[in-house]
């Protein structure tokens, strides 16, 4: 059975339940029922119109959901309220449900498995193993999260830029488990850009495309991690970049550059180059200076100083580093790279063991202590 | 079943034999220890004995409550502390033979000139939840 089938009919079906009237967090599990329904099923016989099926399966668990609900406040002596009339169909109830579970008052994290669920069609338990936390956690913040947004109206629009910034940790912070997450923000990236006409989502979907055809060449048989400037280029997936900068190409044509777009042309130009000396520098650093206009974050203005130290010599982008924040995230490993490139190989070996004991994760440290390593045993032990 | 720590320390373990800081190594030999820490846990999955396996960086904060409406006071990392946990690994054995062989397995992982380090680690039981059958039967 294509499960990626299946899951994708998923925010269709929770869109229809919602607009009969059922309440978002109800129909959303009513709707998961009916995919575990499914995945039992269909093997053995597949529907005609899966999604017909989908909607009726998931509306009598609703309906059975509800009764039980209503009896029991009988019981219990509560008044039975009259479900809210559903909103006036206006607007696409799929793109609807990314807004919602994107909504500014969702924490990243909350959103982040909200939109997995309810737009994804995963089960908490594949959410649960990707981000490593138990499957009881994660069940409490969908089912906290799915409280937070049950208040919000269904039929206004709502920010893409909210969403596509769910959509980019989705495919940034993926981790382990059997669920491939940057395939998964990339479907989900996908099947929004197939709904909303915005420059940026196809920017996201560029930048997501161009990373993730590099992802085989990313890290050795060992698991370390190899840099660009030492991957092998023949292992990148020309398929992908050659989509990625199509979709590129047609968004910058309309002269709304954002953020996305703009970190999709740099990784554009680097899936252009054909060796890593052909790399265009003077180019990237004019998209990072132009990146840097547009958001202002520090951790572009350290990755424009690397990009100099390419275009314009390692003492250039020593002197573009110095001007930041020492503090900043990578910054003792930019430092470690330039001076490298400058010939101060001490210096290079030193910054780089710091650099190691900094490292956010263990393939990182790795890394850095092998070029420590490197160093260090050519000028020798 | 029963569940044992193994730690390891950046610093407060005893010295290693073979004490070789890591960036004095050569990258091959790096390679060569992160993948006998990758092999030693994917056994011990396959052997049904894995928990879990977890790095920390070296520094920290140090942290607590200061009353009422006040927020919470920080303080450190110091550089003076003597004893500092670099990671752990928890397993869930038959027997503290078990635990005992494991921990010298891990101890074993090769380190400068490819020879193991002999790195002392510290090995610490679980407390247990209370047994079901409290009655002795005999």
């Amino acid at each position: 059975m294509d499960e990626a089938l299946l899951r994708s009919l998923t925010p269709g079906v929770l869109g229809i339940l919602v607009r009969r009237g059922a309440d978002f967090a109800a129909a959303e599990d009513a709707v998961q029922d009916a995919l575990a329904e499914a995945v039992r099923v269909w093997p053995a016989g597949p529907p005609r119109d899966p999604k017909g099926w989908l909607v009726t399966v998931a509306w009598r668990r609703f309906l059975d959901q509800a009764r039980a609900d209503a009896a029991r406040r009988r019981r219990e002596g509560l008044v039975d309220e009259q479900p809210a009339p559903g909103p006036a169909p206006a607007v696409d109830d799929t793109l609807q449900l990314y807004f919602l579970c994107a909504h500014p008052s969702l924490t990243p994290s909350s959103a982040v498995a909200l939109t997995l669920r309810a737009v994804g069609g995963l089960t908490t338990r594949q959410i649960a193993q990707a981000y490593l936390v138990p499957e009881a956690t994660m069940a409490q913040r969908i089912s906290r999260a799915k409280r937070t947004v049950s208040g919000v109206r269904f039929d206004r629009p709502g920010d893409v830029a909210t969403v596509l910034r769910v959509l980019y940790l989705v495919f940034n912070e993926g981790y382990s488990g059997d669920v491939d997450l940057a395939a998964e923000a990339i479907r989900l990236t996908r099947q929004l850009a197939a709904r909303v006409d915005h420059p940026e989502v196809a920017g996201l979907l560029a930048l997501m495309l161009l990373h993730h055809a590099r992802r085989a060449a990313r890290t050795a048989p060992d698991g370390s991690l190899v840099p660009l400037a030492e991957q092998d280029r023949g292992r990148w997936d020309t398929g992908l970049i050659a989509e990625g900068v199509a979709i590129l190409q047609a968004a910058l044509a309309r002269d709304r550059l954002g953020e996305f777009q703009d970190q999709a042309a740099i990784a554009a130009l680097h899936a252009d180059a054909p060796s890593a000396e052909e790399t265009d520098w003077t180019q990237i650093v004019e998209w990072y200076d132009e990146l840097t206009r547009l958001t202002d974050n520090p951790v572009v203005r350290l990755n424009r100083a690397v990009a100099v130290g390419e275009a314009d010599g390692p003492r250039a982008g020593l002197a573009a580093l110095a001007a930041l924040d020492a503090a900043l995230p990578r910054h003792t490993a930019a430092a470690a790279y330039l001076h490298e490139r400058d010939g101060d190989l001490a210096t290079a070996a030193r910054l780089y063991a710091e650099a190691a004991h900094k490292a956010p994760d263990l393939a990182e440290r790795d890394h850095l202590t092998r070029q420590a390593a490197r160093l260090n045993t050519r000028q020798g032990r | 079943m029963a569940k044992y720590l193994l730690l390891k320390h950046y610093r407060g373990a005893p010295a290693a034999v073979n004490d070789v800081p890591m960036d004095r190594w050569t990258p091959e030999e790096i390679s060569a220890h992160v993948q006998y820490m990758r092999d030693f846990a994917a056994r011990l999955e396959k052997t049904g004995e894995f928990v879990d396996g977890q790095g920390l960086a070296p520094e920290g904060t140090w942290v607590r409550y200061d009353g009422e409406g006040r927020p919470p006071v920080t303080d450190g990392p110091f550089a003076e502390t003597k004893d500092l946990i670099a990671g752990w690994m928890v397993i869930d054995v038959d027997s503290y033979e078990r635990a005992l062989e494991l921990a010298g397995e891990l101890s074993a992982a090769p380190g400068a000139g490819g020879k193991p380090i002999h790195e002392w680690l510290e090995l610490r039981p679980f407390m247990a939840a209370p047994p079901t059958i409290t009655e002795c039967p005999h």
